[in-house]
């Protein structure tokens, strides 16, 4: 580290009191402590913790011993945690170049819907008649590919993840090759494509899914006996799911992005893009290529978590996702990544998600209202922004000191 | 006569480097004090200071008999003294009588409601406008008048807050010599009617013709105030440019040699360059010199792909460039160090090996995914901080932000080894570093002609460019106006075509 001495003529009489008030990092072990704490990578992890055991303290009927400490309720946390990881990750992407993407909640919607119209298999024609495209691709039989079933699921996934990849090629080509700011961008995409979702659809929710997409949503792929059931209305089942598709699905989308974002060239181009563009650019990065592509990740990973919302529902919903993006982004930032850009990671965004996922369940498990739910949880993001500020000056006064 | 502005032996320093040191200088009333100097002499700094954008380390000032130490723009302009920039400080979306009036719009009270009497205003502004020569509607928006006019705006907004010293820096740069005669009129008369100007420019002429009295600053220390009776355009030059001090440079290794790297041929763009024309050896350092807006890093610009030109062409190693990008450049084994490296150069919060490694990335990859052989990478970027000696911790560990100036450059440098280029562009590669900085820049520069690579070394410090460089070109307003070779080198004809004074034979 550089250190500029400061001039070494004695300070004036009046500034000699200030320069005691100088912030030292060095001299200070007390605020050197705080300051490692909230740079430090795991924070998120920390904070999780302390959130754990304080409410575990404070409510003991929702602590560890109580409703949270439920194997039924750990599972079912880790089945809400999967859906919001993946679509997580492609926010990730996006906030690292320094961009924001708005429209993943209405990818989810519109995938969902398009998803559903492809697989289907029985649909009520009083629901839909309204639908513009009933006839044609909704019938009282089923979606577009009614008459071949065997390819139903593998095409209606594969129409899922091309729409999300695709909206988020449109986000990435008017960003970069228009010049419109990103957050204008992604707010026309979500306006459209969430009305989009509703208008094809009449507002229903499209059910009849075919039994094997419903498995990428809850399906075990190893589980855990837990012997006979010990409270009928809350445990429905005795076998607890431990590692579930979605769980697989989730994990995998993480362990590529982190290959991506650690590992390969074009990792290295999104931090260089989100920390200078205009430098990244004089140094050969191919900028527009780099944002485009990061915002198809963001679009497709928002068309994962639709599947896997989809499949657990069972339905495709025009509205799903509808009031998601706080939770993202607020993942996301509570995991550490800037909205400033260039800075970021994988490991950080999973610990969000758990945080977030895990105070949800603290405060449904408390019994609170709707409203102070979201009050709570607007407060919660609201100071990880915050915080994202605190780290962001630490950083610059360290580098003025 | 008493002067209204007195400095009493003044120092700032910026990071250790000294940017003006012991000054002093008397402005009285009444009188245009003529300010001149080389770039980096200190004359923005000295101007700062009284202007309030940065405070003094040592030394005092009096303005007006009384102390005088403003600690931000706002208490330096409630003083009395306006400060009319080479860039102008207006609001061009507003109009002229908004733009004088902005600190303070006289009103008129309506219930809780301050009402701007816009009556006032027009009547007021119309009388300044007057004042300056100017016959111009109140309402008329900034972006509707010429430069010159805006000039006249800007000091017309002076007299409104009845200022009694004016510093007028490089007014005259994007005027008419109409304009220009209009305003040095108007001068006189505030002249006349006893208020006290600084006037700093790089015409020497001018200087000349409007000062009472020349002050001339050389690194940080004013050389000598004196009657402007005293001086000539000659003697101006000598003292600005001072004697030269051998040791600061490294003694070249190796001399060009024949094969051209780099020819331009013709280029040009409209207002900003016009008909380029110069060829780049192997081996050989070239420096460009010329003035602040003469061109020079809009030249470098369009050289490495990343402003368009109109017309002309670029060769390299014999081959007519067909695509201009500085994805292409970097094809062609051509670096681009950056004037500011904050702004277009490092990645300040990311480590050191990735800054270094950024140029190369491709090069380091495996497979379709592109995943990077960070072993092979790593070793790359230590072997290239080793070469360039930059001094740091971990590379891998430690952000660029936290480097000393010079190591910031030389991590800038280090970046472009990597990409194995033959062709150099280094514009202001040693600005804002310290002198044993420099003198390692140079030394590198100096490695990379002797291994064969070609350089074109852009500099505002004549010095530097005459201590290294094989051949200099010196560029003026968009045209190179002058080429000196090595053995030619003489620093007050390289500034005086750089001037376009007269006696200078054009390229």
């Amino acid at each position: 580290m550089s250190v500029t001495t400061p001039s070494s003529s004695p300070p004036p009489p009046a500034l000699s009191g200030l320069a005691l008030a100088q912030p030292g990092a060095a001299g200070r072990p007390r605020l050197a402590f705080w300051r490692r704490l909230l740079l430090s990578d795991y924070f998120v992890l920390y904070l999780t913790v302390f959130l754990f055991v304080s409410a575990a303290i404070i409510f003991p009927r929702i602590g560890l011993a109580g409703t949270l400490g439920l194997p039924t309720n750990i599972s079912n946390q880790f089945l809400n945690m999967w859906p919001l990881l993946a679509v997580a990750l492609g926010q990730t992407f996006v906030l690292i170049i320094g961009g924001i993407d708005l429209s993943q909640g209405s990818v989810m919607a519109i995938t969902s819907v398009i998803g559903a119209m492809v697989m289907s298999t029985t649909l009520d024609p009083a629901m839909f008649d309204k639908s513009p495209v009933w006839g044609s691709i909704l019938t009282a039989e089923g979606g577009l590919l009614r008459a071949s079933p065997e390819l139903a699921v593998p095409l209606g996934v594969l129409a899922m993840l091309l729409v999300g990849a695709g909206i988020g090629f449109l986000n990435g080509f008017a960003i970069t090759k228009f010049r419109i700011a990103p957050f204008m961008v992604t707010l026309v995409t979500m306006t459209f494509f969430s009305a989009f979702a509703l208008w094809l659809t009449q507002s229903r929710n499209i059910s009849g899914l075919p039994e094997e997409f419903l498995r990428l949503g809850t399906g075990d792929i190893i589980s855990v006996y837990l012997g006979p059931k010990l409270e009928a209305q809350i445990a429905r089942r005795d076998i607890l799911p431990a590692i579930a598709y979605p769980t697989v699905i989730a994990l995998g989308l993480a362990l590529l992005a982190q290959v991506l974002l650690k590992n390969t060239v074009f990792g290295r181009q999104m931090f260089a893009i989100g920390t200078n563009r205009r430098a990244a650019q004089i140094s050969g990065v191919p900028a527009d290529r780099v944002v485009i592509l990061v915002y198809m990740f963001s679009g497709f990973c928002a068309a994962v978590s639709s599947i896997l919302y989809s499949a657990r529902l069972g339905i495709g919903q025009p509205s799903l996702g509808n009031n998601l993006m706080l939770d993202i982004i607020g993942a996301a930032v509570i995991g550490g990544t800037s909205l400033f850009g260039g800075k970021g990671s994988i490991k950080g965004t999973l610990f969000g998600v758990a945080f977030f996922v895990l105070l949800l369940n603290m405060l449904n498990a408390a019994r609170l209202s709707p409203f102070i739910i979201d009050a709570v949880k607007g407060g919660v993001i609201l100071l990880a922004a915050f915080l994202d500020v605190a780290r962001a000056r630490l950083t610059s006064r360290e580098q003025h000191a | 006569m008493s002067a209204i502005l007195d400095i009493q032996s003044i120092t700032k320093t910026f990071f250790g480097v000294p940017a003006v040191k012991e000054v002093s200088l008397r402005v009285a009333a009444g009188q245009i004090v003529g300010l001149i100097g080389q770039n980096g002499a200190g004359k923005s700094t000295l101007m700062n200071l009284i202007g309030g954008v940065v405070q003094a380390d040592s030394g005092a000032m009096l303005f007006q008999g009384r102390p005088y130490a403003p600690r931000n723009p706002a208490e330096a302009y409630r003083a009395g003294i306006a400060f009319i920039h080479q860039e102008l400080n207006l609001f061009t979306n507003l109009s002229i009588a908004e733009n004088i009036f902005i600190d303070a719009f006289p009103a008129r009270r309506l219930g809780p409601l301050r009402l701007v009497d816009r009556a006032d205003v027009s009547r007021q502004t119309k009388a300044l406008l007057a004042q300056v020569g100017l016959d111009l509607s109140p309402s008329l928006t900034i972006d509707r008048i010429s430069p010159g006019e805006r000039q006249l705006v800007e000091i017309a907004r002076a007299l409104h807050m009845d200022a009694s010293l004016i510093i007028l820096d490089e007014p005259t740069t994007s005027l008419t010599a109409r304009e220009t005669e209009k305003l040095f009129a108007i001068m006189r008369q505030l002249q006349a009617q006893g208020k006290a100007l600084i006037y700093i420019s790089h015409i020497l002429n001018d200087v000349l013709a409007l000062a009472d009295s020349i002050a001339i600053l050389r690194d940080g220390r004013l050389v000598t105030q004196e009657p402007a009776s005293a001086f000539d355009v000659s003697r101006m030059i000598a003292l600005m440019v001072g004697r030269s001090i051998d040791s600061l440079y490294p003694p070249r290794t190796a001399a060009p040699a024949a094969t051209p790297l780099l020819e331009v041929q013709g280029l040009s763009a409209k207002g900003i360059v016009e008909n380029i024309q110069f060829t780049l050896r192997q081996g050989e350092v070239l420096g460009l010199f010329g003035l602040m807006g003469s061109g020079r890093t809009e030249l470098a610009r369009m050289l490495f792909g990343m402003d368009s030109f109109e017309q002309g062409s670029i060769v390299i190693k014999g081959q007519r460039l067909t695509r201009h990008s500085p994805r292409e450049s970097i094809r062609r084994h051509i670096a681009f160090v950056t004037e500011n490296r904050r702004e277009e150069g490092l990645l300040m919060n990311i480590n050191i090996a990735d800054n270094i490694a950024l140029v190369a990335l491709p090069e380091f990859a495996r497979t379709t995914l592109q995943v990077l052989d960070q072993g092979r990478m790593m070793s790359a970027a230590r072997s290239a901080a080793g070469v360039l000696q930059l001094k740091s911790g971990d590379i891998t560990q430690q952000p660029a932000r936290s480097l000393s100036g010079g190591n910031q450059q030389k991590v800038v440098i280090a970046r472009w080894l990597l990409a194995e280029p033959s062709i150099f562009i280094m514009d202001e590669p040693t600005r804002g570093i310290d002198v044993g900085a420099k003198y390692e820049i140079y030394s590198i520069i100096d490695a990379l002609a002797a291994q064969g690579s070609a350089i074109l070394f852009i500099s505002s410090e004549l010095e530097e460019l005459t201590g290294m460089c094989d051949r200099i070109l010196v560029m003026s307003r968009g045209e190179i106006y002058g080429e000196f070779a090595r053995s030619n080198f003489h620093a007050e004809n390289i500034l005086r075509a750089a001037f376009r004074e007269e006696g200078v034979k054009p390229a």
